[in-house]
């Protein structure tokens, strides 16, 4: 190299560009953020809609019939229940479907891998914003539960955290499931074979209790029930060592998926 | 509006290479699209990398940038060496793809915006630098139009926009204009050539010989994965054609195959193309040539005889 091409080189190496880099995340949340602005009006009725949805006919459709559960009215056990399964639907979806069709017809990642970003701040950047979405759209339930009753309490100030938490989670698992599904047509499998169980065993409706003992043991791997229980707790009253085992299960579950989807989109995206 | 790389080009004999390749091979299973690849970029020039529909083009240029990594060889870009430091070399680089992937429903300063982030333009210097890629792309009326609403023509030029977003030193354009209307082809000519005068190190993969005629200071020719030929465009058919020209005969199918006969009998390389034979290498051969058009030899000559392919 000539001298203009080294003195260009060092400058660079002197802030030799790392993983996981701020500038990197912000230039995949930017792009996130600007374009939410062209879609946010059916993503935040179909996130908040939805489970709210839910929401009122089995509280009062099935709380007409069962006026409470495990000591708590039946619209309260739902109202809290719902905010997780809000989570898992405003996250795992948008990150399944949302991969492909950048991935595959808008060729979105293309572009942005050939700017300074790596596949693991891509992956990273793209669940932070699918879970910041769900950490928000996954209060809807509780705001919907509180004017029906639910009294306020300040437990309820960490509900946005673990909404976050656990969304973050399901988006690398949607994330995932993208990378490692080579066709969209193969969603379906995933939908009814895994996220339609997790999403009924996730004590939502019902408490675990009632079910079979292999279902109960199966509901415990099902992040979707500890985040259940932590939400439930954060609203009614912690549990301490009980609630940090269950923040314990969702972190776990999240790095977990998050590496995964970082390992198979690299696969996919890098030849 | 003008356009000034960060680090300025140097007179020729001195020039650092902005990219080195030395023995690249990529195989995707039992395909081997670049099989030993050699491949200089002088700073400040533009390269020419020619060859037919799958001939390794796209692979080379998304080893560039790290989207696909080499087997073996080594790979130096703008002095980094990939693809452990490709990251330092795609934040001097601009990508133009050759498929379109602008974000569709934003307008085509939004796309600019997010590639100025991406890029890590620094906040102070932003707007100034989507103005000036705008200028670029001449897109200013359309500044606020979204990218869906926009004529394939100003797609084109926002990609090539925004690959200069950050004033990259090296611009990386794969098959730029294919599938384009002359007229577009012509404005975006223009449009790269400005660009190579003001210094910036272009590769340009293309399957347009006037393309590369047009715009390359030097052309590598690729066939098979393997640079076959690399010079100045009048080097290579000095080297391979020979200057004296060629004959052009027109005629019935067996005309065409009776003069064809005829000039490879008397020492003379032919080749079809398509509605002719073209008798090459009229300098060289001991025997007159078939009656026929004369013309200048060319690129293209060049590139059929060593791909055996015909333009696509």
């Amino acid at each position: 190299m000539s001298s203009a091409g080294v003195a260009a080189g060092s400058a660079k190496s002197e802030r030799r560009l790392g993983r996981l880099e701020r500038s990197a995340l912000q230039g995949v949340l930017v792009r996130e953020v600007i374009n939410f602005s062209s879609y946010w009006r059916g993503t935040t009725f179909s996130s908040t809609v939805e489970p709210t949805i839910y929401l009122l006919a089995f509280g009062f459709g099935f709380g007409s019939l069962v006026s409470e559960v495990g000591g708590f009215r039946y619209v309260e056990f739902v109202g809290t229940g719902t905010v997780a399964t809000a989570v898992l639907f405003a996250s795992v979806f948008p990150a399944m479907f949302g991969t492909v069709v950048k991935y595959q017809f808008q060729r979105t990642y293309d572009a942005i891998l050939a700017a300074p970003v790596d596949t693991e701040e891509l992956v990273t950047g793209e669940a932070l914003w699918i879970a910041t979405r769900a950490g928000v759209y996954g209060c809807s339930p509780l705001l919907v539960a509180m004017a029906f009753g639910l009294d306020p309490s300040w437990g309820m100030l960490a509900v946005p955290f673990i909404n976050f938490t656990a969304g973050f989670g399901w988006a690398s698992f949607g994330i995932s499931i993208a990378a490692f599904l080579n066709s969209i047509d193969n969603f379906g499998y995933v939908t009814s074979g895994v996220i339609t169980p997790l999403f009924l065993v996730g004590g939502t409706f019902f408490p675990i209790d009632g079910l079979p003992e292999w279902a109960q043991i199966a509901a415990h791997v099902n992040p979707l029930y500890h985040c259940v229980e932590l939400v439930r707790h954060a609203v009614f009253g912690w549990e301490g060592l009980t609630d940090l085992a269950h923040l314990g299960a969702i972190v776990a579950f999240g790095l977990a998926a998050w590496r995964l989807a970082i390992f198979g989109m690299t696969r996919k995206l890098v030849d | 509006m003008s356009y000034a790389p960060k680090v300025p080009s140097r007179a020729a004999s001195a020039r650092p290479l902005a990219i080195r390749l030395r023995g690249v091979v990529k195989r995707y299973g039992e395909i081997t699209a670049v099989d030993g690849l050699d491949l200089d970029v002088p700073e400040g020039t533009c390269v020419g990398l020619l060859g037919p529909n799958g001939a390794g083009k796209s692979t080379t240029m998304r080893t560039l940038t790290a989207q696909a990594i080499a087997e073996e060889g080594e790979l130096e870009v703008l002095g980094y060496r990939l693809p452990g430091e490709s990251k330092q070399a795609r934040a001097e680089c601009g990508v133009v793809p050759q498929l379109d992937n602008l974000d569709t429903t934003l307008t085509v300063e939004q796309n600019l915006i997010v590639f100025a982030h991406l890029y890590r333009v620094p906040r102070r210097e932003r707007k100034a630098a989507i103005d000036r890629a705008i200028g670029i792309a001449r897109l200013g009326e359309r500044r606020t139009a979204k990218v869906d609403k926009i004529s394939g023509g100003m797609r084109r030029r926002l990609l090539i926009a925004r690959a200069l977003v950050h004033r990259p030193r090296l611009l990386l354009l794969d098959e730029p204009t294919v599938g384009l209307d002359p007229q577009v082809r012509q404005e975006l000519w223009a449009l790269i050539d400005g660009l190579r005068s003001e210094g910036v190190s272009i590769l340009m993969s293309t399957h347009y010989i006037e393309e590369a005629e047009r715009l390359a200071d030097t052309v590598t020719i690729m066939s098979h994965g393997r640079a076959v030929a690399s010079g100045r465009p009048t080097e290579l058919i000095g080297e391979h054609v020979g200057e004296g020209g060629v004959v052009e005969v027109y005629g019935p199918p067996s005309r065409l195959a009776e003069a064809e006969a005829e000039a490879q009998r008397a020492g003379f390389l032919t080749r079809r193309t398509g509605t002719s034979v073209a008798v090459l290498g009229l300098e060289g051969a001991n025997g007159e040539p078939p009656e026929g058009q004369r013309r200048p030899s060319t690129l293209e000559d060049v590139f059929v005889l060593l791909t055996g392919e015909e333009v696509g």
